[in-house]
């Protein structure tokens, strides 16, 4: 008896695998996608190596003065040297332990926040929100204590744009919160004040928004009462951005079906408890995302402090930019910025993004 | 009798109702007191320094140039004029900002959704990097570290010896009226009107007998010719001056100073970002159920596009883009840092500066942000509710 057997498969044409394939499925699949391509790939030509030979290759590393950068490309010493300012602003040298000190506690206390299961997570948060801050204003401002004090005039570089997005970031929250809850009460008169509260804010840039905080708030104050002008830039950034904050909660807020403001008012829940209890929760995991965002735009928004004279980082280098001894390191110095402007932001937006992957849990309808 | 009052005066506590109108005459309380107060302390504080409130000062003579007017401008103007320049200046950067910033965002969004590997990473690197880098830093960018470094007039970098970049900024022909210019501006008058005309009487044969007429085709067609047309007969509507250089500076010729270049470029560029994620997402919302029911129905690709596709991703569209332009117009204001003579730089910086009339300028700035804020909502909303789904 013969049995038949098979033959073995043939392969898939060479034109369907490999990286072959690929190259003519992804970028020549047809005329006018293999003219894009080239198109394409001429602009890279026309861009990337000109960047990579002046940032990197043709670059100066090494030196201490202008004179040191004879090369074609990037004058890094420039950047190098003046480090220290980008930093800390004019925090005296001698003290700038205190500024490392309280980023690197920062980290170290808001690290075990990022572990899923931690237990007593709340309490932890809530003791850490409540300690930080004060520890914060002591190391960095001190003047008591046993610190000397360091004004807020000195404050300066990476710092202080660090300190404004976090302070900002942290008065506004709350208030934002409060404003979104306000929005959607039903009592017509609060509605009505925090929806003229929250528009007049939308509607005007943050650049007047400072005008107005350091040229106004003078006049509004008693007599006498004054404030530093870094406390009445960060008013006028907490008002602005609670704005939007507010807009962003009321999103979650609306998200939350009707069922669950039922359910929670027929448990016998007053408002306060209903919307701390039932629906703040989960509206509020809701918008994470949407928070985190806000605070991308609310850092970045950070660099108009220049505006009002506050040496924030970008003021910093570009107070560095005009020093004589280093003339013509504006591009050094702004390409600088831009890079870590630019890791701060994408980092927190990668971050954001996990986060909405993560916090899906299927509730949206 | 105790018991009944006591019943009567918790039923009062709790009842809400009562306590609605308590909390929201509270509140309205707080708001007026604080607000009183606030206005006692200015009174004040005003009278001490001896700072006239009112208006009266935006008739004083400015006494200061301004390196762009789109109208006319002496030093011996007032500050009402001032005002008017600052307010035109802010409206002329955001509304090419926002026509730039749409093109190129919509050419982005679409590079981004590209089959072709290469150009969609183009388009992607393009979105992170620009749009996570602070606008005014881009500003700076642009001004201190590109522009201003250009070599001066004498050496300007020239294409075709009519268009000069230097560091005085961008140098071009400009138009003058000519003889040809009454007729082509009525001819383009007739022209528009005519493509209206025709326009609607296309909708309606299409609506009667869904016979479609070439609209687009036949109205560029009478945009152009008419025009043209006036043009053989009546001669050229402009003559074109050429700028040439005088001395240390360019004569005649219209010219883009660099502040306002650093402005538009670093806007756009911005805002172009968002736009593309807009876009992005809005034609992935169409579902691609709609695209095969399109081809099966054997409409074209292009009509495809066109008729179904972009009509539902507009949808889409349109209220986030609304809030990008809202918010290029605000970014404009970033003008200060560079000093272009927009609202904020000119008005909130210099004439408060000369008057010392904070409050009387922060609200007249303020007061226009909020009106061009709530102008082009209102229109954007307008449109939505025109391109809108109708529903039963």
């Amino acid at each position: 008896m013969q049995t038949h057997t098979f033959k073995p498969d043939l392969p898939p044409p060479s034109t369907s695998v490999g990286a072959l394939a690929w190259l003519r499925s992804n970028l020549f699949s047809n005329g006018f996608n293999t003219l894009l391509t080239l198109l394409a790939a001429y602009l890279v030509w026309l861009i990337v190596p000109p960047v990579l030979n002046w940032a990197l290759l043709d670059a100066n590393w090494s030196g201490s003065t202008r004179a040191d950068c004879s090369g074609e490309g990037a004058c890094w010493v420039f950047v190098r040297e003046r480090f220290g300012q980008f930093m800390y602003g004019f925090f005296p040298e001698g003290l700038r332990w205190r500024v490392n000190l309280t980023v690197l506690l920062a980290v170290a206390g808001a690290a075990p926040l990022f572990i899923q299961r931690m237990p007593r997570k709340a309490v932890y948060a809530a003791g850490f929100l409540l300690l930080y801050p004060l520890l914060a204003f002591w190391l960095l401002h001190g003047g008591f204590f046993a610190l000397e004090e360091v004004p807020t005039s000195r404050w300066g570089g990476l710092m202080l744009t660090l300190v404004i997005a976090a302070v900002g970031i942290a008065g506004a929250l709350p208030l934002g919160i409060l404003l979104a809850l306000g929005r959607r009460s039903d009592l017509p008169a609060i509605r009505v004040l925090c929806v003229t509260f929250i528009e007049f804010w939308r509607g005007v840039p943050l650049i007047t928004v400072l005008f107005m905080s350091s040229v106004m708030l003078p006049l509004f104050l008693p007599e006498g009462l004054s404030f530093d002008k870094l406390v009445r830039a960060l008013i006028g950034v907490i008002l602005f951005q609670s704005a939007y904050i507010a807009e962003v909660v009321r999103g979650g807020l609306q998200a939350i079906p009707k069922g669950q403001y039922e359910a929670a008012a027929a448990m016998g829940l007053g408002y306060w408890r209903m919307m701390g209890l039932v629906i703040l929760p989960q509206a509020l995991k809701l918008v994470i995302p949407g928070i985190v965002n806000t605070f991308i735009a609310l850092f970045k928004d950070t660099s108009l402090v220049i505006i009002i004279g506050l040496f924030d980082l970008l003021n910093s280098i570009k107070q560095a930019t005009a020093d004589p001894a280093w003339i013509g390191m504006a591009t050094e110095g702004y390409v600088f910025a831009a890079l870590l402007f630019w890791m701060f932001c994408f980092g927190m937006s990668r971050y954001s993004m996990r986060l909405e992957r993560r916090l899906d849990t299927g509730h949206k309808r | 009798m105790s018991v009944t009052s006591s019943r009567n005066h918790s039923a009062l506590l709790t009842d809400p109702q009562v306590r609605a109108w308590v909390f929201q005459v509270v509140a309205v309380l707080a708001v007026v007191a604080l607000g009183w107060y606030l206005f006692h302390n200015t009174q004040s504080n005003l009278a001490q320094r001896g700072i006239l409130s009112g208006f009266g000062f935006l008739e004083q003579s400015a006494g200061f140039g301004i390196p762009q007017h789109l109208i006319d401008y002496t030093e011996s103007d007032s500050y009402s004029r001032v005002f008017l320049i600052g307010l035109l200046n802010t409206l002329l950067v955001s509304v090419i900002g926002i026509v730039l910033a749409t093109l190129l965002g919509f050419v982005i969004g679409v590079a981004r959704l590209s089959p072709n590997w290469l150009v969609n990473k183009l388009a992607t690197v393009y979105i992170e990097i620009f749009r996570n880098i602070p606008p005014l830093l881009q500003i700076f960018f642009w001004y201190f570290a590109v522009l201003l470094p250009l070599p001066g007039p004498k050496q300007s970098l020239s294409i075709g010896d009519t268009f000069f970049l230097s560091n005085r900024g961008l140098n071009m022909p400009a138009p003058a009226m000519a003889e040809g210019f009454w007729p082509f501006l009525i001819t383009l008058g007739l022209a528009l009107l005519a493509v209206l005309l025709m326009a609607r009487w296309a909708h309606r044969r299409f609506e009667a007998s869904g016979q479609a007429f070439p609209a687009l085709l036949t109205g560029l067609g009478m945009l152009v010719l008419l025009p043209a047309f006036a043009v053989l007969i009546f001669g050229s509507p402009f003559h074109w001056t050429v700028p040439e250089l005088k001395g240390f500076n360019f004569r005649g010729g219209l010219v883009l100073i660099p502040e306002l270049i650093a402005l538009t470029l670093a806007l756009t560029v911005y805002t172009a970002a968002f736009i593309a994620e807009n876009v992005r997402s809005g034609i992935q919302a169409v579902s691609h159920g709609q695209t095969e029911a399109a081809r099966s129905l054997g409409l074209k690709p292009g009509v495809t596009l066109r008729k179904v596709i972009i009509p539902q991703a507009l949808r889409v569209i349109i209220p986030p883009l609304t809030s990008q332009y809202l918010n290029l117009v605000k970014n404009s204001s970033l003008a200060a840092g560079i000093g272009y003579p927009d609202m904020v730089s000119l008005f909130a910086g210099t004439v408060l500066n000369q008057t010392g009339q904070a409050i009387e300028v922060i609200a007249i700035t303020m007061s226009v942000y909020l009106s061009i804020s709530i102008s082009i909502s209102l229109l954007m909303n307008w449109y939505n509710k025109r391109i809108a789904l109708v529903e039963r």
